[in-house]
This record gives structure tokens, sequence and C-alpha cells, in this order.
């Protein structure tokens, strides 16, 4: 069976749509890494979070952009709130203990997040219901944006963190935590600013998710679960690695998926990692180390 | 030292006493629910040897123990008359064949990647199982009818809630004094300075890797066996089982009741499931919320779990 040519160009859509809100999900997972050495189990529930404020938020204004912001600005919040009271105390323990604290938490969110919004799936209204023609279908343009608008996050990201004066303090606790504290950086709040960022970035990332698909509580482990693969691959803590392993891996996930069943396809991200982590464990998508 | 050897005797002697006379005394329900915890106490028992003995935390248990629990299936649906026995030797080399599949790629990486690694392996597990429809009955799981409590040639008799209780007691105490054993053997302490300082075993001579992939090996066939006995208590394996909460579950187990003590994981799985029993009567379905809660408490303020908070106390 030959594979048309029209199909392989839309899976290559679809896989850099859906590349680029992983990496917005995947930026956060790794800059938190990098900075802190926490490994957040609890992200992928952040995206989940920040989806169903959006979807509130949408309920009673009926403007998504609204609800993208005051989604992003909750969450990021309540971010700040959950590292000055988990994850703060855990600094300088072993990074394992990081991992079960912030199980727990996303088990908390989870069974929160039931609670409070019940276990429908929630579809949110698309703010922009343009299409256009796309060989046979019709493709909506709220794809493509979402994969620009993810895409301008990530790059004000990277300027923040390259010409910003928190962002350079970011890059200096990043390198050498005792060297930042001892050159009268406030270390402690920089880890809470970056948890904040990382969550809210996570929830940004939700709320444009939110229209391709139902949102229910269960999304978050999915989300978890990809976004770690991608941080690995791309190599922990580097943050250009990431984005471009998320792209990579949604590429291959969408290409797999014309073989064999989307539920099938997760199997060939996680054979990738598997073969990063062998071959390669600093990462695909950075220069050898020495 | 001798006095306290065999007061620890005595202590092992009074509870396996107690475990032993409690099918004859509680009602139905807690008969069930102690058997349960004994199945559980030994699946977080076996991820004890990794997580407190060698240092690796495992997020992938639930493979283990999913595939004995569907090694089992398989020996009970397949063979008519269905043998208990058979169920144990087909469950034992399901979950032995993933160990050394796990075994051989994750114990190459180190701290969390190995956790992930783990965690990745066992959804690829669980992946398989719920979309292989045909075998595996995808979403559905597998019912099968319990085998009979059997000894070939002697006598075969249909197990009863008491007699399953004894059967899973004697297994589980069995587990627990090869483990006893094992971690006080010069293996098991050569995983312990693994624990303690990986380089430093390296440099004295330990092939690492080797003692690595027999400690993941030994530590999955113990909780394939407990995947075993969950299959014949309850008769039907789920693709739930297989889902990498359940991992989750076991770290969570070891971290309330005391990692690296033996003891301690089955007593945290004890405490979990009792605090599940009795505030899902509260909260419903929404008892994870206040479990959670408490599951990171313990880890910030009472890293020693539960044993350690007790014996540190017992010790002031």
């Amino acid at each position: 069976m030959g594979l048309p040519v029209e199909q392989i160009l839309i899976q290559t859509i679809n896989g850099l749509v859906n590349g680029m809100i992983l990496a917005l999900v995947a930026s956060g997972l790794t800059l938190i890494f990098g900075i802190m050495d926490v490994v957040n189990f609890a992200h992928g529930e952040l995206v989940m979070l920040g989806a169903f404020v959006g979807a509130t938020t949408i309920g009673m204004t009926g403007n998504f952009w609204l609800a993208l912001m005051v989604a992003t600005l909750a969450i990021a919040a309540f971010g700040a709130i959950l590292q000055v009271t988990t994850l703060r105390p855990l600094l300088g323990r072993d990074p394992l203990t990081t991992i079960l604290a912030t199980f727990g938490i996303s088990l908390v969110l989870q069974k929160y997040a039931l609670w409070q919004w019940g276990p429908s799936a929630r579809k949110l209204q698309e703010p922009i219901t343009a299409q256009f023609s796309l060989f046979y279908l019709k493709y909506p343009w709220y794809r493509i944006a979402t994969a620009v608008l993810a895409a301008a996050i990530i790059g004000a990201l990277f300027l923040f963190l390259k010409y910003g004066k928190f962002g350079i303090w970011i890059r200096a606790a990043m390198q050498d935590r005792v060297m930042a504290q001892a050159m009268g950086i406030p270390v402690p709040l920089v880890h809470t600013v970056v948890f904040a960022i990382g969550a809210g970035m996570a929830a940004a990332s939700g709320v444009l998710f939110g229209p391709l698909a139902g949102v229910t509580q269960n999304i978050g482990a999915d989300f978890t679960l990809r976004a770690f693969i991608v941080v690995v691959v791309g190599g922990m803590g580097n943050l250009g690695g990431s984005i471009l392993a998320a792209i990579f891996i949604s590429l291959l996930e969408a290409y797999a998926s014309l073989i064999v069943s989307p539920a099938q396809a997760v199997i060939v991200s996680f054979v990738a990692l598997i073969l990063t982590l062998l071959f390669r464990p600093t990462g695909l998508f950075v220069p050898t180390p020495k | 030292m001798r006095r306290s050897a065999a007061a620890y005797w005595t202590g092992f002697c009074v509870i396996l006493a107690l475990l032993a006379v409690a099918p004859l005394v509680l009602p139905e329900f807690w008969r069930r629910f102690v058997t349960e915890i004994l199945i559980w106490g030994l699946l977080a028992m076996s991820s004890d040897i990794l997580i407190g003995y060698t240092g690796m935390v495992s997020f992938g248990h639930s493979a283990f123990f999913g595939l004995g629990m569907y090694g089992a299936a398989a020996a009970l649906m397949v063979v008519k008359p269905a043998n208990l026995w058979l169920a144990l030797v087909l469950g034992l080399a399901a979950a032995a064949g993933v160990a050394v599949f796990v075994a051989f790629f994750a114990t190459r990486l180190r701290d969390i990647y190995f956790a992930i690694t783990t965690l990745v392996f066992s959804q690829i597990f669980y992946v398989i199982i719920f979309t292989w429809t045909d075998v595996t009955g995808g979403e559905n799981g597998l019912t099968f009818a319990r085998p009979a409590l059997s000894i070939p040639g002697l006598f075969s008799v249909p197990f009863t809630t008491e007699t399953l209780h004894w059967f899973v007691l004697a297994v589980v105490a069995v587990s627990f004094l090869i483990l006893r054993r094992v971690t006080q053997s010069p293996f098991g302490m050569v995983l312990q300075a693994i624990r303690e300082n990986e380089p430093r075993a390296r440099a004295i001579g330990y092939s690492v890797e080797r003692y690595k992939i027999v400690a993941v090996m030994l530590s999955g066939l113990f909780a394939g066996l407990a995947g075993i006995l969950y299959a014949i208590q309850n008769k039907f394996a789920a693709p739930d089982f297989v889902f990498f909460l359940v991992s989750g579950e076991v770290v969570i187990f070891n971290v309330m009741g005391g990692m690296g003590t033996l003891v301690g994981p089955v007593a945290g799985a004890a405490f979990f499931l009792l605090l599940r029993e009795g505030l899902s009567r509260y909260f419903t379905e929404y008892y994870l919320i206040p479990v959670g809660i408490i599951f990171t408490a313990m880890v910030i303020f009472m890293p020693q779990g539960l044993l350690g908070f007790a014996r540190r106390r017992l010790n002031q």
C-alpha cells in the first residue's frame, strides 16, 4: 500500500502544530529541571488545570483570548504557591524526592479537577473558525494560529532569558547556584519565578490545546509523559534541544499514525526515548560533550 | 544483638500468628481486605529491593505485576482443568521475561533516568495489552475461574476465603524470608554499597551493572508473584493494573512505610489501603485528594516513613 503524498504533507502540518504545543509544555519542564533539578511530575496536571480554568473563563465571558490570559496568570500564581509550599523545603535533597512530592501533587490536582469540573470532556470554543482548503480537506486556520502563537511565546521566553535582567539572573542561577547567590542574586525568588513561568506556559498550552480535542482530568498524565520524553530526548535542561525534540517526536508520532492506530503510535516515541537514553544519554539535539 | 534477634523473631511469629487467625475472627469484608494487604505488601516488598536497598526508584513495577497477572490468566484459561501450579509457573515466566528485558536496558541508567525508563517500559506494555484486544481482551481484560488448591496426587480442594488467605499468607511469608535473607547476604550488601556510593563500589571491583540487573530481575520476579496472587484472588486480569499509576502507588507504599526495611513497605501498603478505605467513605472517589496531601507531607517532613519515624521515637 503506497502512501499518498497529500497524507504525508497533512501529517507533517499536524505534527508541527502538535509539536509546537508540546514544545510550550516541555520548555517549562526543562527550565524547571535545569535550574533546580526538580523533575516535575505534576507538569501535565498544570496543563490540564490551565485548560479547565480557560474553559470556565470562556463560559463566563465568551472571550477566548481573555481566557488564555486569565488561565496563564492564574496557574502561574498557583505554581508559585506550589513551589514555595512543597518544593522549597526539598531544595538540596535527593532529586528523587522531588519526583515523589510532585507525584503526590499530581494525584491531588487530578482528583481535584474531577471534583470541580466533573468527568465529562469539555471542548473549548475556537476563536478562529475560518478554514482553508488543503488538498481534499478543510484545514482550520486555528491550528496554524496555535503553532504561531506557541512559537511567539517561546520566542518571547528566549528574548527574556537573553536580554531581561531577571532572565540573566535565571541563566546565572542555572549555571551555578552557589556562585549566583554569592553575587547577590536572590536565588530562592528566581526558583519560584521560574516555576511560575513554567506553570504559566503549561497553562497557556492547555488553553491552546483545548479546542483541538476534549479536555478531561486525564489528559495531564499523557502530557507529563510526552513532555518527559521530549525533555530527555532533547537533553535535560536544554531549552533549544527540547523544542527541536518536541517537533521531532510529534512528527514521528504523526507519521507513525499513518500506519498504525494513534494509540499504538505512542510506542514509536517510547522507543525513540529508549534509544536516545542508550546511545546518546545527553540528548539528541545538543553538541557532543567532551 | 542476640536479644534483639530473639525479640525480632518473637515479633515475627506473633504477627504471623495474628495474620493466620485473622480470617477466623474477622467479618467477610475484612478477610478479603487483609488478604489484599498481603498481596500489595508483597509487591511493595519486591520494589523495596530496588528503591530501598539499591537506591533505584522504579516507576515500572506495574509491568511486572501485570505480566504476572496475564501470565497466570493465560495458564488458567488455556489449560483445562485450571491448575494452580501451572499458573504460578507461567506467571513467573512472563514476569521474568519482562524483567530480563527491562533490566537489560534500564540498568544502564541512573537516578531519574532509571525512573523514567522503567515508567516508559511499563507504558509500552500497557499500550500493547490495551490495544491487542484479540489476545488480552483489551480494555475489558480477562475473567477466568479460580483454580483449586491442590498438590498433584495428594489432594485437591476448591479455595475458600480462609484457605486462600492462608495460601497467600504462606507465599508472602516465605517471600519475606527469602528477600530478608537476600538483603543480608553478601549480594545484598553489595546492593547497599551501590546505593551508598556507586563509583566506590565500582572502584572496589564489583561489576555494578551485573548486580543491578540481578536486583531488577529478583524484584520483578516477586512483583510477578504478587500479580499471580492477585489474579487468583480476584479471578480477573485488567490493563488498569499495568498502568503506571499502580507503580506510583507502590512507590507511595514504600515512602509511607519506610524504604529499605522490607517490613516498612508492607506496613505502608496496609496504611495506604486502610486510609483509602476510611477516607473513601467520606470522600468517595476523591479519596486521593487527602491521601495525596498526606503523602506529599510525608515526603517533606517524614522521609524515613512510618517505620523510621516510630523507630526514632522509640529510641529517644
